[in-house]
């Protein structure tokens, strides 16, 4: 069994940084690396032994009513994979980044935490274990953003803690009612017990985890903690941030509740496009207003979270695969984005498009990979934006909602606007800059190299004959409405 | 049905509070507020009239027993809030310490 290793091997390196770590952070560095190259190890070998089969981990001997269980399937596999490959290439991007703040060994710890945390939410079946990890991610995630020690991190952090507290207690409130009608915490358990129930406890609890986890995925009406969190973050966490964290704790769960336990009723369907479709119009009209450059970058992100609720909502075969599709681009290129925004900051000590110039002679990696990033992310062929987002416009107009197939490509269009904002001044501007305040070193390059060359790469997950491998199982589990409660009871 | 009613009572004014107050440590025991009717409403649905503890007793189970698994999950919820509030109080301090106030209107150099 793969699972347990996946919580136990960042939870030790956490322990185990904070134990040996002295004024320098170099058995931090390795630990943390190491323990993250294992990760994403194990992560990709069970990605591709799962296929379309479920695996069940029982803690300590218990059989499954009474144990918290793991589940292994073609979803939380393929999210495992996401997490800590975005999770390696954000800490070969830290190594150099981080040593600008005091104790860097404290942030290795805190990082491993969150991983822990995210891992943890993706693996288990246990819905109550679901908001602990949850809680241990967020908890690494409030003392990462504040990590910088400046006052509008302070300000941001407390923010986010504060709207994310308000959500922790609004999905216990759930998990509790839950509880009380079902008398189990197992999530096939309770998702088979709801189905002899009054539908009006599901509609009940599935409003408030709707308020609960789009507070944590920051869909439109819940966003106002997310530009602030993720633009005062440090660079590498911001990737974080915007790249997984949002979708694990966020989207993850509300696929595994909506479809999985509460079986996809329509009403919530409609309110994801509605929603969706919100955040990708105002979030692409907000975005387009910034100045700041990560401050951009993150309402961008709600946008593209928009994309992908878009595709869930629509709820055909199609536009499953092309939100799926979505999630491991978004997380590819927001990523690889940020580590820009990250690099420049170093290199010229601002944020501000206005203050960049012309960086193609200073930085060309950083300036190069910026170019491929802002295609992907603005939807142009052949690069893997392009694909995922044309799968939800396509599967839009075949299912009849003409008028969000509408919005979406508008949605296309305004963040290709933006990102030609970035372009324009951030990267390709008037002011030559010739000397920079400080190097970029390797590691950084190489994270944004890897991230710029998946991209392209991840296209190739599109072809027929990979797709069936690759992408067609996270779907049919998704799809499934009764498989997820047959894999962990019935077997 | 009236100890749940008076349960979400308290929830709501914890979020009246979260929302409507201007200081920080309001703000911190509003949130407080909000997960204690969190977890006595968790408490309640495990209540049963007339019931014991559930035990094992010298001489055989005790058969009308509370259902345990509730309060193992607000123990374990109850530490979670223990550190977030913690959290929430450093971010407090530090705050106070950067802007000399504890007014939210006052910390706003964030832009919305």
């Amino acid at each position: 069994m793969i699972l347990p290793f996946l919580i136990i091997i960042p939870l030790l390196a956490a322990f185990l940084i904070s134990l040996i770590s002295g004024e320098k952070d170099n058995w931090a560095i390795v630990l943390s690396i190491l323990a993250v190259i294992s990760l994403l190890a194990l992560a990709i070998f069970s990605f591709f032994t799962t296929g379309n089969k479920t695996f069940v981990y029982e803690m300590s001997g218990w059989k499954i009513p009474l144990t918290i269980c793991l589940v292994q399937d073609a979803l939380s596999s393929f999210m495992l994979v996401i997490v800590n490959l975005i999770a390696l290439t954000s800490l070969m991007f830290s190594v150099t980044y981080i040593r600008q703040h005091d104790s860097p060994w404290k942030y290795y710890a805190l990082f491993m935490l969150l991983i822990t945390g995210m891992n943890g939410v993706i693996a288990t079946g246990d819905i109550f274990n679901l908001y602990v990890f949850m809680e241990i991610a967020l908890f690494a995630a409030y003392a990462l953003v504040a990590f910088g020690g400046k006052a509008e991190e302070y300000e941001a952090s407390f923010k986010y803690a504060a709207m994310g507290s308000i959500s922790s207690t609004l999905i216990l409130l759930g998990v509790g009612i839950l509880y009380a009608s079902t008398s189990t915490l197992t999530m096939a358990n309770i998702a088979a017990e709801l189905q002899t129930k009054n539908p009006m406890v599901m509609y009940w609890v599935a409003a408030i985890f709707m308020a609960g986890f789009g507070l944590k995925s920051a869909i439109m009406p819940f966003h106002a903690w997310l530009p602030d969190a993720h633009s005062s973050a440090p660079a590498p966490i911001s990737s974080m941030l915007s790249g997984v964290l949002i979708k694990a704790l966020g989207i993850y769960a509300i696929i595994r509740i909506f479809y999985n336990i509460f079986g996809a009723p329509q009403i919530f369907l409609t309110i994801f496009m509605v929603l969706g479709s919100i955040s990708i119009i105002v979030a692409s009209y907000l975005a387009m207003g910034q100045w700041d450059l990560k401050r951009l970058l993150a309402y961008s992100s709600i946008s593209q979270i928009g994309f992908i609720l878009l595709g869930l909502g629509i709820g055909t075969k199609l536009a499953i695969l092309g939100a799926v599709f979505h999630i491991l681009n978004h997380a590819i290129f927001k990523s690889l984005l940020f580590y820009n925004a990250g690099a420049v900051e170093m290199a010229l000590g601002t944020r501000d498009l206005r203050k960049m110039g012309n960086l193609r002679g200073a930085m060309p990696v950083t300036s190069g990979t910026s170019m491929i990033a802002s295609l992907s992310v603005a939807g142009l062929p052949p690069f893997n934006g392009f694909f995922s987002k044309l799968i939800i416009i396509i599967a839009a107009v075949q299912s009849n909602n003409i008028i969000y197939a509408i919005i979406a490509v508008i949605g296309s269009l305004l963040t290709l606007a933006y990102f030609m904002k970035v372009q324009r001044y951030g990267f390709n501007g008037e002011n030559k800059i010739t000397e920079l305040n400080q190097s970029i070193s390797l590691g950084m390059k190489s994270a944004m190299i890897i991230l710029a060359v998946l991209c392209v790469v991840a296209s190739i997950l599109i072809i027929p004959g990979i797709r069936e491998v690759t992408l067609n199982p996270v779907v049919s589990v998704i799809m499934n409405k009764t498989a997820y409660i047959q894999s962990v009871i019935g077997r | 049905m009236t100890v749940y009613i008076l349960c979400f009572a308290l929830l709501l004014v914890g979020i009246y509070g979260v929302l409507t107050k201007r200081d920080l440590i309001k703000i911190i025991l509003s949130l407080g507020i909000m997960g204690y009717a969190v977890n006595l409403m968790i408490i309640l649905f495990a209540y049963k009239k007339g019931a014991g503890f559930a035990i094992m007793l010298r001489d055989g189970i005790n058969t009308n027993m509370v259902d345990p698994l509730p309060q193992a999950l607000i123990l374990t919820s109850i530490v979670i809030e223990l550190g977030i509030t913690a959290m929430l109080v450093a971010l407090a301090i530090r705050l106070f310490q950067k802007y000399k106030t504890f007014d939210i209107t006052k910390i706003r150099r964030l832009s919305g």
